[in-house]
């Protein structure tokens, strides 16, 4: 694999589980073993019950699009210059959370509010693997 | 809730050149601001004993200023971590320092080299810490990014245009032709706004604000004080800081924000106006944040000037101009002016109750509003004069 010369993230002790279920392209989350919400981004405690009980689980990878940009001008430019236009999304998930992400396998004009979109997991190193969003099939 | 109303007042007022590149550093630039604060006031330097500033890593902290300003002995001198957001916080902090009697003569300023040294706009570090690391690697990375999805939700709830951005850049520009410290003084029209360079859908470039070189500070003290002083006082009628729900981990983060065609201003309005005891009809003169042109109608909504949804309309008709009905941004704003980080919207204010603001001064302008931030957390003050 070449260099590659983007933000990557760097997993941290609440991260580490989810980062690793991306690489092996499963969407982890966490779900309160105590009230039972889910949340992300990973955390130790339940912002709703203050519990540090949590289970990672499976998300179906399955959303809607909240809202979304479009990256004309690329920041930093000699990093984002061969990708831009570029979508950028927030994404809620079936299981209730948000997460923000890109839109591939469609054109940025294509993208619409409410969209339903479906995990599409890039191994971008042998480490990480970034979870994107594509439009859902079959829909 | 603020609950010192017209008990403290800002005497003075001080700031730099505005630039693209200063050739000083930013330690020049703050002492610099703060000197002219106080001999704007006419305070002696040595009665000075208190400082407050804000940064983004970006500046240099209030001790240094006390110490290349050789005060003898500064009893308060308080960094806040901080964005626009903290512009009219540290103005609240001056005072309540004061009325806690922690201090009796207080600095706010905020300085940088904002275009020629860490530019905030920038980017930032290929290692994504923390909850960055949820948002970077999506090459979600830079303030326009951010603010861009708050306002293309406004447009997916409330069917909010581009026209109707293009006024607010358009109003500011208007105003910064009639001063001559703007750093953009070229006169737009809706035309301009509508063919400048797309950067990140749905923002063009005209709706961005500007990245500058300077600083501005004001000196904050008591009102039985300021009334001795060179000037006609600005008090200090109400003021208010927060946010929501879900501020999120940095000033970035609004992953968890819960509706992101609103932002703080919506929770502070309360505090705002019950602790000034006025209400947004009262307001003569409105300095609104405006790093963003969406941002504006964010807090004219959140603040009341208009029901939720209705900023676009209410700015598209000329409402917002200088001979509107809610001048706004009389010095031409974030966008036109500078971007000090807002502490110059607090500057202009007061230059207006002063009625010294020449060839921009609003007729007879009695009470302003001045507000700080833009997303998730913010800070607002009503000066009257
Ligand atoms: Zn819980």
């Amino acid at each position: 694999m070449t260099a590659y010369g983007k933000p990557l993230p760097v997993p941290d002790a609440d991260s580490r589980h989810f980062w690793a279920g991306c690489r092996s392209h499963r969407l982890l989350l966490q779900r309160c073993r105590s009230c039972g919400t889910h949340r992300f981004p990973a955390g130790a405690l339940c912002p709703a019950c203050r519990s540090r009980e949590a289970d990672w689980i499976e998300s179906r990878g399955r959303g809607t699009v909240f809202s979304w940009i479009t990256v004309r001008h690329p920041v930093p430019r000699d990093v984002y210059a061969a990708d831009v236009p570029y979508v950028v999304a927030l994404v809620d998930l079936e299981e209730g959370v948000r997460m923000a992400t890109n839109i591939v396998g469609c054109a940025p004009e294509e993208v619409t509010a409410g969209m339903p979109v479906e995990v599409a997991f890039e191994d971008v190193t042998a480490e990480i693997s970034l979870p994107r969003f594509r439009p859902a099939a079959g829909r | 809730m603020w609950s010192l109303r017209d008990r403290h007042c800002i005497a003075g007022i001080g700031f730099t050149e505005y630039s693209k590149a200063s050739g000083r550093t930013v330690l020049d630039l703050a002492s610099s601001a703060c000197l002219a604060a106080a001999e704007d006031a006419g305070v002696a330097v040595e009665a000075i004993d208190g400082i407050v500033s804000f940064h983004f890593n970006d500046s240099v902290p209030a001790i240094a200023v006390a110490t290349q300003l050789g005060l003898p002995a500064a009893r308060y001198a308080i960094d806040i971590a901080g964005g626009g957001n903290a512009a009219n916080l540290i103005v609240l902090q001056a005072a309540a320092a004061i009325e806690a009697g922690l201090a009796e003569t207080v600095l706010c300023y905020r300085a940088m080299n904002g275009r020629s040294g860490f530019r905030l706009g920038g980017g930032r570090e290929l290692s994504a810490h923390g909850v960055t690391q949820y948002t970077a690697p999506f090459g979600w990375i830079t303030y326009p990014q951010a603010m861009a999805m708050w306002c293309r939700r406004h447009m997916i709830e409330y069917g909010t245009t581009s026209e109707q951005l293009g006024a607010v850049a358009v109003t500011c520009r208007a105003n910064a032709v009639l001063n001559a410290r703007a750093m953009q003084r070229q006169p737009i029209g809706l035309d301009d706004y509508l063919a400048s360079r797309p950067i990140v859908d749905p923002f063009r470039m005209l709706d961005i604000c500007l990245e500058s070189d300077g600083a501005c500070a004001v000196l904050v003290t008591r009102a039985d004080r300021a009334r001795d002083l060179r000037h006609r006082p600005v008090y200090i009628m109400g003021g208010a800081y927060g946010g929501g729900p879900n501020q999120g981990e940095d000033l970035f983060d609004a992953i968890r924000w819960p509706d992101h065609s609103h932002n703080y201003a919506r929770y502070i309005a309360a505090d705002l106006w019950g602790s000034a005891g006025v209400g947004p009809t009262d307001v003569d003169v409105a300095e609104i944040y405006d790093c963003f042109t969406y941002s504006v109608l964010m807090q004219l909504e959140g603040l009341g000037f208009c029901k939720e949804g209705e900023g676009g309309p209410f700015v598209a008709d000329g409402r917002i101009a200088r001979d509107g009905a809610l001048p706004i941004n009389t010095h031409g704003g974030l966008l036109s002016e500078a971007y000090i980080h807002g502490l110059n919207h607090v500057v202009e204010a007061v230059s207006q109750l002063r009625g010294h603001a020449g060839p921009r001064q609003i007729p007879d302008a009695e009470i302003a509003l001045t507000t700080a931030g833009a997303m998730t957390c913010g800070s607002a003050m009503v000066l009257r004069r």
